[in-house]
């Protein structure tokens, strides 16, 4: 292997390391806030991604249509929670975030994939749809399973990455999919040819790893999220409702997902369930954190981006099973460092 | 006038096995009372289902409303306030943070002038605004707890054996701020093993055993009973039975 070679494969696996890490960022703050292993965080990416390429190519997206109807199911949701102590003013919101919005965002959505919509309309679009999508999720799937333990909601989140697979499959059929750039146009360093969307994704990463850090360091919601992962009983006693923080814990990883799928997408072909697997490396790095540490995630997911560039070099039909391969010595020291830790109760 | 806190024959029951059995009690405004009585007679266990962390059959009301259907963060926001036995701090966050969070639902202005208020009463968390809760010692902890919990700005501050593990000087501190809880317009519910100073402040008083109140009354009253003495007051004789 000579030098340039080698310098290829880290920008690639810089490029991807960033991705997995914003996904494994996601996958621990909604751990640490809810803690619910975020199986469908794959399918953020994916929905995120596909709405994005359909919209560019003048195809009306599917996922606005779910969002809809996910919206429509969290409305039932809330009448049915609030039943006996109904009135006005929580009807009228409930209307407002789970029916008014994902209506406007349809109609928006049917106006523009009819017109070829600019870069910058498809994206705000897709990642609005798929925002209302993660939280609708939280509502409908999570949120009433709040109470329970951690091996329930496990097996809820299979469940709702099975749902968005088989739904993903009938919006974007089999075919795989691209999408324009979000920034076209590329220059030379040395040997190195950096594209437009190469340093979206780095821009775009690096934003949203200040941004979180700002959100959570400066901000009373961002402390709020921070004190119900660290004591959920404490929060709750200062008024900090559980729900509110899984809502914006939901948000933020649906967000990062569409994003990450969006920034995936011109640089790669997407298909229907190509979200599971990219998720799951964000969520070996998320392991190798603990499912407890920012910065060890963001390391560890950028060794994941290196370790699987370097892998499909010289075995590409094992690069998978390398990356995930790294995840049994880390397993086996943190048991060996933490024996069996009883499962919190509630 | 009605009682700020109301408990109407409340049961409290962890599945089958009741630990708690048709209690009732009062608290009104600016009063201090204390629920004394032994380990496992159930005191925790009535704050926390007072509060909606645990289920409770009968009636609670609240400044004249019905808790019943009422989470604990709506609970929080009525002014009913709880610091726990084991604090909840979030031991990870900085004091001034912890504080912060205790105003979450609050107006921002007005929790400025709370916080200030709250290092009045507590001139340590001052000093100690930028240190981890969970570096904090025991005393500090329960000080941030109780500053927590003020900073809601609780009509009625329910307190689970705040001196549990503390220092004597400390625990004195912590009454005396009891004291001035009072003073300044926040009634306090006080759950105490210390039977002999929670007595000392407090206006009323419950003994509780077995789930039951055995006894209630004027706070000297109840100190002033030859069993309560015996039994919570350290002058018990050799070989006297609790009940």
């Amino acid at each position: 292997m000579n030098t340039t070679i080698m310098l290829f494969l880290v920008q690639d696996g810089i490029t991807n390391g960033a991705i997995y890490a914003l996904l494994g960022l996601a996958l621990v703050l909604v751990f640490a806030v809810t803690r619910v292993i975020l199986i469908p965080q794959g399918e953020f990416v994916t929905y995120g991604a596909l709405t994005y390429a359909s919209l560019a190519a003048g195809q009306m997206p599917g996922t606005a249509k779910l969002a809809l109807a996910l919206g429509i199911g969290a409305f039932a949701f809330d009448l049915f929670v609030a039943r006996k102590a109904l009135h006005g003013r929580l009807i009228l919101r409930s209307i407002l975030t789970n029916i008014a919005l994902p209506a406007i965002v349809l109609a928006l959505t049917v106006y523009f994939a009819a017109q070829k919509p600019p870069v910058a309309v498809s994206i705000a679009l897709s990642l609005v749809i798929v925002a209302m999508i993660g939280l609708y999720l939280y509502r409908i799937a999570f949120q009433p399973l709040a109470h329970t333990s951690v091996l329930v909601l496990l097996i809820a989140s299979v469940g709702v990455h099975l749902a968005l697979q088989g739904l993903g499959l009938l919006f974007f059929g089999a075919e795989g999919q691209r999408g324009p750039a979000v920034l076209s146009g590329a220059f030379t360093a040395g040997a190195l040819r950096f594209t437009g969307q190469s340093l979206t994704v780095y821009g775009i990463t690096i934003a949203f790893i200040v941004g979180l850090w700002l959100f959570f360091g400066l901000t009373l919601y961002g402390k709020a999220l921070r004190a119900t992962a660290v004591n959920r009983l404490g929060a709750r006693l200062v008024g900090i409702r559980t729900t509110l923080s899984g809502q914006i814990a939901f948000l933020l990883a649906s967000v990062i997902g569409a994003l990450s799928g969006i920034m995936i997408v011109p640089i790669t072909t997407l298909y229907y369930d190509s979200g599971f697997l990219i998720g799951l490396k964000g969520f070996v790095a998320a392991i190798i954190g603990g499912l407890v540490s920012y910065p060890l995630t963001a390391v560890a997911a950028l060794v994941v981006g290196l370790v699987e560039a370097f892998s499909s070099f010289y075995a590409s039909n094992y690069k998978e099973v390398i990356v995930f391969m790294l995840l049994i010595p880390v397993l086996l020291l943190r048991s060996l460092a933490a024996p069996a830790v009883e499962e919190e109760k509630d | 006038m009605s009682a700020l806190l109301s408990v109407t024959d409340a049961h409290v029951a962890y599945g089958k096995v009741e630990a708690v059995r048709s209690v009732s009690l009062e608290v009104g405004a600016n009063e201090i009372v204390t629920i004394v009585g032994a380990n496992g007679a159930g005191k925790t266990t009535l704050l926390s289902a007072i509060m909606g962390i645990l289920p409770l059959k009968g009636r609670v009301a609240f400044a004249g409303q019905d808790l019943a259907r009422l989470d604990i963060e709506d609970r929080v926001a009525m002014g009913l306030g709880l610091v726990p036995e084991h604090r909840e701090l979030f031991v990870t966050m900085n004091v001034e943070d912890n504080l912060e969070l205790g105003a979450f639902r609050i107006e921002r202005n007005k929790a400025k002038a709370s916080i200030e208020r709250v290092y009045t009463l507590f001139p340590r968390l001052k000093e100690r605004r930028k240190q981890l809760a969970g570096t904090l010692s025991g005393g500090e902890q329960q000080m941030l707890a109780m500053g927590r919990a003020l900073m809601g700005e609780p009509k009625l501050l329910m307190l689970d054996e705040p001196s549990l593990g503390l220092a004597p000087i400390i625990v004195a501190d912590i009454f005396r701020i009891v004291g001035e809880l009072r003073a300044a317009g926040v009634s306090v519910l006080l759950v105490e093993q210390n039977a002999q100073a929670a007595l000392k402040i407090a206006d009323q008083a419950y003994v509780m055993e077995l789930g039951e109140f055995v006894l209630s009354g004027k706070a000297s009253d109840i100190a002033a009973n030859e069993r309560v003495a015996a039994s919570y007051l350290g002058f018990q004789h050799e070989g006297e039975s609790v009940i």
